[in-house]
């Protein structure tokens, strides 16, 4: 159910593995996403090629991980197939979490793309002995984001309008994370919502990791990331519990 | 006049139609509303707060290009799906004032992003809107939205062969915005970016308003936007005329 389920869940419901939908979906528009901004940046003046580069790579399996999830929960509910899925006796907790393991590799490979788009075409060039924690702080991000992105779908068990929810959530984290404006200048309660949100503490962390700190001064951050993503997790398994009750008591599946 | 008439009726009907979508709506102003803010905070915080007006102008553009891609793109698939596409071609009317009527409609929804950005900017980032042209910046809006009204159609005419034209059109999205100068400076990019960007409408629009709006000659950068938008016609028309011939052949008007 876990394994199997999770991977059928993902090449059916996204097509994502036929390359003239992965390829510019999921790669190519993180990959002018971080030109773009680091573009913008050299124009602002704000920082280097290495801020915009680390922010956006790692905002990018954010990327994967809302749309993938909220699609996941999504799809079933538009392509009819979630009536029965709730119908079989499978266990929720395996259904979810198989759903969301393919997307959290998927993540960690779309950011691992977008650091090699910043070394290729940019200035950005981190120290080899950064790779390794670097690839840890992008797992725990990709999966705090994935959690994020299963609240979100869980939501769209009650409303038909997900890909404006994911549109709004995927550009506030622009906004809210420190991904592009360091979180510093902006207004406290901005940065209040950041602190809540995965991604902030993740850029924050590989920020300092590309800048050549090691993983031992930057683990509270990734533990924080690592909280929240638990926490989004279970109010995402919590609320699609509700829902579904919800659902099955007033027959209305697919009628919001 | 009766060709006049046929791109009135369509694109009002379409105008009225994509006003009714939440979707399209809230993408049209909440996009650009929230990248202009990214780029107001990231001039503010990199020492240039004098280009915030350049920051708007730059990302109301960017919401216009937005909705001709996402609303272009899909403009005869979506007559296609709601089973009209037969009638639209069988008319008397040529098809492809019928299709140039529904792309400018989904640039004129553009507009939104225009009054939705200068309104926020000034509201609450203080961004002084004093137009240095305000007649040519009258003369400069409607002349970028036709350009990309029409460039629209060259788009709504070669994605309907592509089965997965949105995907495309994610990765356009921020490509475009890139090399056509909305927000950073041609100067700034590699020089063989340029000639991509001469090419495409976005470029001549954002200069005409700029220029209207912040100072210099607005009027080359007009002309030119007419000149592409009377060349994107002629290539739309032809696009179009093979798209109706190839389906009237092979009888697949209505398979998608």
């Amino acid at each position: 159910m876990l394994t199997v389920g999770g991977l059928i869940s993902y090449r059916a419901l996204f097509n994502w593995i036929h390359p003239a939908i992965y390829i510019p979906s999921v790669l190519g528009f993180p990959m002018f996403q971080i030109l773009f901004f680091a573009y913008l940046g050299r124009f602002s003046g704000l920082r280097d090629d290495a801020f915009f580069v680390t922010g956006n790579a790692v905002q990018a399996a954010g990327m994967a991980g809302i749309y993938a999830s909220v699609f996941t929960i999504g799809n079933d509910r538009f392509y009819g197939t979630l009536g029965p899925l709730l119908a079989s006796p499978a266990s929720r907790a395996a259904l979810f979490t198989g759903r969301a393991l393919p997307i959290v590799a998927n993540g960690l490979l779309v950011s691992a793309f977008g650091f090699v788009v910043g070394w290729a075409f940019l200035d950005f060039d981190p120290p080899l002995a950064s790779l390794p924690p670097l690839a840890l702080i992008v797992l725990v991000s990709a999966f705090a984001t994935t959690a994020f992105g299963m609240l979100l779908g869980s939501i769209g068990l009650r409303t038909k309008d997900i890909l404006l929810i994911s549109n709004l959530a995927y550009f506030l984290m622009w906004l809210f994370c420190g991904v592009n404006v360091p979180l510093e200048t902006l207004p406290g309660w901005m940065q209040l919502v950041g602190e809540g949100l995965p991604v902030t503490h993740a850029v924050e962390a590989a920020r300092e990791v590309v800048d050549g700190a090691r993983i031992g001064s930057v683990w509270k951050l990734v533990v924080a990331e690592a909280g929240i993503g638990a926490g989004y997790l279970i109010a995402a398994f919590g609320l699609f519990r509700v829902f579904e009750r919800e659902a099955r008591r007033h027959a209305t599946l697919e009628t919001t | 006049m009766r060709v006049l008439r046929v791109v009135l009726a369509c694109w009002w009907l379409n105008l009225k139609n994509l006003s009714r979508s939440a979707f399209f709506l809230l993408t049209a102003v909440l996009a650009p509303v929230l990248l202009s803010t990214i780029a107001f905070y990231m001039f503010q915080a990199g020492g240039r707060p004098g280009t915030l007006l350049y920051a708007a102008l730059g990302s109301a553009v960017y919401g216009i290009w937005s909705s001709t891609l996402f609303g272009s793109g899909g403009a005869i698939q979506w007559q296609r799906w709601g089973g009209t596409l037969g009638l639209l071609v069988a008319s008397p009317a040529p098809f492809v004032f019928a299709v140039a009527g529904f792309t400018l409609a989904t640039a004129t929804l553009g507009v939104y992003s225009l009054v939705a950005t200068l309104a926020w900017g000034t509201l609450l980032f203080d961004v002084p809107l004093h137009l240095a042209h305000p007649a040519l910046f009258a003369v400069a809006i409607p002349v970028t939205v036709l350009s990309l009204g029409l460039l629209g159609l060259v788009f709504a005419s070669s994605f309907v062969l592509y089965r997965n034209a949105n995907a495309l059109s994610n990765m356009l999205e921020y490509a475009v915005l890139l090399v056509t100068g909305m927000l950073v400076p041609l100067s700034l990019l590699p020089g063989w970016v340029a000639p991509i960007a001469w090419v495409l409408a976005p470029t001549w629009g954002i200069r005409a308003i700029r220029d209207a709006a912040l100072g210099g000659d607005p009027v080359f950068a007009i002309a030119m936007a007419l000149a592409l938008a009377g060349v994107y016609l002629i290539l739309g028309a032809v696009l179009i005329a093979n798209l109706e011939r190839l389906a009237r052949q092979r009888g697949t008007l209505s398979l998608a």
